[in-house]
């Protein structure tokens, strides 16, 4: 599939854990907007794909990139490369809501004063208003900031996840399955969340959910064993997929 | 026709079912009666486990209650004793050097006989005399007049402790129907001490010594002060030293060793060491501290020392675990914020676990605040009359100084070793205790 301005670009991206190739060579370009969804059985690759994006690999004991992951035409695995200026640009949301165990003003700041990105209360205090806002949570915490992050419910914990990595202004919010642990409610105010931060962000999830796939994306990857089977537009791999592996896994008879 | 035979066999195969399901539950039935028995036999093993847990423990304290309680109380006398100045200073000089040496156990000799008038035979003052505790009560004297010379000449009331003989007769621990040849008191003594008990003279009070004064010959005079603050230097230094090691080593080990047979080794050993029997650490105290860098025997210094390697291994254990028990997703949290691996350690994963650090730390502490045996390795069994001022001063420790009485004859000193057992049970149910509570604290902080 053809995208015009690619944010990354993978060519024969391989990951192998100790012998175990869990990556068979795969080739993409990722839209620099937009929501890019990447769905497959379990255990297909999906999320470790996700991990070389901000090279979350790298804190796998035995785990081995090879290929190559170009931003913006650089290489993010080039030597010359620290990760952690690396992960300041992309930013990440987990499958289980990880806030600190801080207030939610702490969670939030934490970013922004590692990197030293702000001076003095009133920007640091503006910067986490901005990211509470984007994420969709300021209204519902503006009078309890001092409160724990860890006592929110699990919806709002992942909104907060995601204001925490919006506060050191990413380019790219990568999310791996971040609404398998919600109820349908929080899920879909996630969902709107989804589609309101795709105007500023290059977003990529990993889902399980087909429905959520068909619903948040612009464009979808289907990954079987290791490969890269589909990618193309989000209607034509539900309406109309080019494989039938991929028919299979969206009609319900594998995976 | 094909049809008929299709209801039969489905009528076949309903009865079939039936029966099965029949067979399997009364086998179910008679084998519930066995599972309920075994759930019924397990529980009653572990109550019985629970209950001689108990039990034992009960026992214990009872039993050192039984025996230790009695020594928080003592004997006393209290004489009015006459300062006479022909005795103190003869020539009337009142030179401070003739005032350290004076003979004060004549002026207390005379207050004794001045109670019983009658008694003047030698053999029989004797006696009298030996109803006080003399070293302590000539001490106290001497210490008063070397202040405040201008006592001398008048009379003044003092309080001294009885003499240990005297005071077990009254706390019933000596028989007064024995025969007196084999009973420490006489007679004629037990009619004195009747006689001063009535007169008010002596009376049971708190036993301050024990708690103020360091060790002494006399069980009426020792004391555990100097085993207290010996044990809380040894504390102090074996904390100060073992709790960055180990949590160093353990956080290096963990999070920023390479994974190979060299780190395999490492922690095998750190984990052997937790094994090592307590007095082999003595010995290697003694080899490399006082033999080879020259520190002096008996110190808390050394002390410390040896019993921070002690530590050691359970604070490296302890600490391990703490920091396992915290979760990846929070590293993965600050990692994926652009947060360096030394930055998601210390700032997220640390904090977490310091409630578990702390707490093992304190358990460890508890447990060099109970080791005894290489601390006789290292010499720290001698006996010292005084409070150490400094960790360079000689000093025990208090299970050192449980073993010391317990191992003296007189009848006296096994109250006291009892009390001191109470005592050191106390301070280290206090330092459990601090480990919940400071465990609880910060867990509630989450």
């Amino acid at each position: 599939m053809d995208i015009q301005n690619p944010k990354f670009v993978c060519r024969d991206v391989r990951v192998h854990y100790g012998d175990f190739e869990a990556l068979h060579g795969i080739n993409i370009d990722i839209a620099d907007r937009g929501v890019t969804a990447f769905i497959g059985p379990s255990g297909c690759g999906k999320s470790t794909f996700l991990r070389t994006f901000n090279r979350m690999n790298d804190t796998i004991e035995g785990a081995r990139v090879s290929g190559s992951v170009t931003m913006d035409g650089q290489d993010i695995y080039d030597k010359g490369l620290d990760p952690v200026l690396l992960r300041a640009r992309v930013g990440m949301v987990f499958q289980k809501p990880n806030p600190f165990p801080k207030s939610i003003y702490d969670n939030v700041a934490y970013g922004p004063k590692i990197h030293g990105m702000t001076s003095g209360k009133a920007e640091m205090d503006a910067l986490v208003e901005r990211s509470l806002r984007r994420a969709g949570l300021w209204e519902e915490v503006k009078d309890r900031l001092k409160i724990a992050g860890t006592g929110l419910s699990g919806g709002q914990q992942q909104r907060l996840v995601i204001a925490r990595a919006i506060a050191v202004n990413p380019e790219v919010i990568l999310m791996d399955e971040p609404a398998s642990a919600l109820d349908p409610i929080a899920t879909a105010k996630l969902e709107a969340l989804i589609q309101e931060l795709k105007e500023r962000y290059c977003i990529i999830i990993v889902t399980h959910s087909m429905a959520q796939a068909a619903r948040v994306s612009d464009k979808t990857a289907f990954f079987y064993m290791g490969d890269l089977i589909e990618y193309d537009a989000t209607e034509k791999i539900f309406t109309n997929p080019g494989d039938t592996r991929t028919q299979d896994y969206i009609t319900g008879r594998t995976g | 026709m094909a049809s008929s035979s299709h209801i039969q066999n489905s009528e076949a195969l309903e009865t079939e079912t039936k029966r099965e399901s029949q067979l399997a539950a009364e086998r179910a039935k008679k084998h519930l009666k066995s599972r309920r028995a075994r759930e019924w036999r397990f529980k009653l093993w572990g109550r019985a486990a629970v209950l001689f847990a108990l039990a034992s423990l009960i026992w214990l304290l009872f039993s050192l209650a039984g025996t230790g309680f009695t020594a928080f109380q003592q004997n006393f006398m209290t004489l009015d004793v006459e300062l006479t100045e022909s005795v103190i200073s003869p020539d009337g000089t009142r030179d401070p050097q003739e005032l350290r040496g004076a003979n004060y156990r004549r002026v207390l000799q005379e207050t004794m006989y001045d109670l019983f008038p009658e008694v003047t035979e030698r053999r029989e003052r004797r006696d009298l005399f030996a109803l006080t505790s003399a070293s302590g009560a000539t001490h106290q004297i001497r210490l008063m007049v070397y202040n405040d010379p201008s006592l001398i000449g008048q009379t003044v009331t003092l309080t001294v402790p009885t003499s240990d003989n005297v005071d077990q007769l009254l706390k019933g621990y000596i028989d007064r129907d024995l025969p007196e040849s084999l009973r420490k008191v006489s007679n004629e003594q037990i009619v004195w001490i009747d006689s001063l008990k009535k007169r008010g003279i002596i009376k049971k009070k708190f036993n301050t010594i024990l708690f103020t004064h360091p060790d002494s010959r006399d069980p009426e005079l020792a004391g555990i002060a100097g085993a207290v603050v010996g044990s809380i230097m040894i504390v102090v230094i074996a904390f100060l030293l073992a709790l960055p090691i180990g949590v160093g080593s353990a956080l290096y080990l963990d999070e920023f060793a390479p994974k190979n047979k060299w780190t395999d080794l490492i922690e095998i050993n750190i984990n052997n060491l937790a094994a090592v029997p307590s007095i082999v650490f003595g010995l290697l105290g003694l080899a490399i501290f006082i033999n080879f860098m020259g520190l002096s025997r008996s110190i808390p210094l050394v002390g410390g020392m040896v019993l921070a390697l002690r530590a050691f291994p359970t604070i490296v254990v302890a600490t391990r675990a703490a920091l396992r028990s915290v979760g990846p997703g929070i590293v993965n949290g600050a990692l994926s914020l652009g947060a360096s691996h030394t930055q998601s350690v210390f700032q997220q994963k640390l904090p977490l676990a310091a409630p578990g650090i702390l707490t093992g730390s304190i358990i460890a502490m508890a447990q060099v605040l109970g080791e005894t045996a290489p601390l006789l390795m290292i010499g720290m069994v001698a006996f010292v009359t005084e409070v150490p001022n400094s960790v360079t001063d000689p000093s025990t420790a208090l299970p050192v100084q449980i073993f010391l009485w317990s191992d003296s004859a007189e009848r006296a000193w096994s109250e006291r070793t009892a009390a001191a057992i109470i005592i050191l049970l106390v301070i280290l149910i206090l330092m459990n205790g601090l480990a919940i509570w400071l465990r609880n604290r910060l867990e509630k902080r989450r």
